[in-house]
């Protein structure tokens, strides 16, 4: 299987690189918003994105672009982000190519799942909380990042 | 050293310069901060405004106390290179952020006694200066990888 990892600089990446033992034995690629995490990743294709987020639209909707066209050239099996909206976008355009999507909403939202995370859980194939009171019917809680 | 950051998401000028003011305070400890392009002119600490990687891991190795905004980023850094951290949670109503998920991710935290959190100046400063005197020790560790039940459901679930 080929996965695509995807997640914003900060927080974000920190937990999308602490799954890393899952994609074991898959052919694995990251996409990030800052060109120098490709040094956090050695050994791995590794390809920037635009940030975003939902505050500006415009971004937002050449976020979309850039990471359907990444998801074009790479053509994935499964997308795997950890958020934030540039996240979102993989899971959107993975939808839109037919690969598996996950979406692991950050330990930091403790009280409610993120807005994209919200978004998220109705259309990416499986959603994750880290918290077990946020879990539902259609968001998963199975451990955390740490 | 005490190693301040306040993350990729926008400047915390409130913390720094707090800790610059700490840091004329206290000329034996030296401070080393990541600013993320603050207007609060630096004055008595080393400042950068971002720093890669490759430098993060750098100072993060090398400090004794980590002193940052309550981003997970550098909570779960701490956590990994065994190094205390003292949060100081960004707030919505100065405008720090769009909301109060900081105040609520460190209450959390601190409630399953993984960090030190300051709400006030006061509190940040009397926690460092405590932590400073004592063994510094962290109080929560975690190593390279998520938990193995969080690893092992995504395993089950790309190979379906």
């Amino acid at each position: 299987m080929k996965i695509l990892a995807i997640a914003s600089a900060g927080g974000h990446w920190v937990q999308l690189l602490r799954l890393k033992p899952a994609f074991e034995g898959h052919e694995l690629i990251y996409a990030s918003t800052k060109k120098s995490f490709a040094d956090t990743v050695k050994g791995y294709e590794f390809y920037d994105i635009p940030d975003a987020s939902r505050w500006n639209k415009v971004k937002l909707f050449y976020s979309l672009v850039c990471v359907l066209k990444l998801i074009y050239t790479v053509k994935p099996n499964i997308i795997i982000t950890t958020g934030a909206a540039p996240g979102l976008m993989g899971i959107i355009a993975g939808k839109i190519i037919g690969a598996k999507t996950v979406w692991i909403d950050s330990i930091a939202n403790v009280e409610n799942l993120s807005m994209s995370g919200k978004i998220a859980a109705a259309i990416a194939d499986k959603s994750y909380t880290q918290w077990p009171d946020l879990s539902n019917s259609k968001v998963t809680f199975s451990g955390n990042v740490l | 050293m005490i190693f301040v950051t306040v993350g990729t998401q926008g400047p915390f000028d409130r913390l720094i310069s707090i800790m610059d003011h700490l840091a004329k305070d206290l000329p034996e400890i030296s401070f080393v901060a990541q600013t993320s392009k603050g207007n609060y002119m630096v004055k008595n600490m080393k400042s950068f405004n971002f720093i890669d990687p490759i430098e993060f891991d750098k100072y993060f190795s090398s400090a004794k106390l980590i002193v940052s905004h309550a981003g997970m980023g550098t909570i779960i850094s701490a956590m990994q290179y065994n190094k205390p951290i003292i949060v100081f949670p960004k707030l919505a109503k100065l405008g720090e952020h769009r909301n109060d998920h900081q105040l609520a991710t460190a209450k959390k935290l601190e409630r399953l006694n993984y960090l030190h959190v300051a709400y006030s100046e006061q509190m940040l400063r009397e926690k460092i200066l405590n932590l400073m005197r004592g063994e510094l020790n962290p109080l929560h560790t975690v190593g390279n990888y998520a938990s193995s039940e969080l690893i092992n459901s995504l395993q089950n679930f790309i190979s379906v």
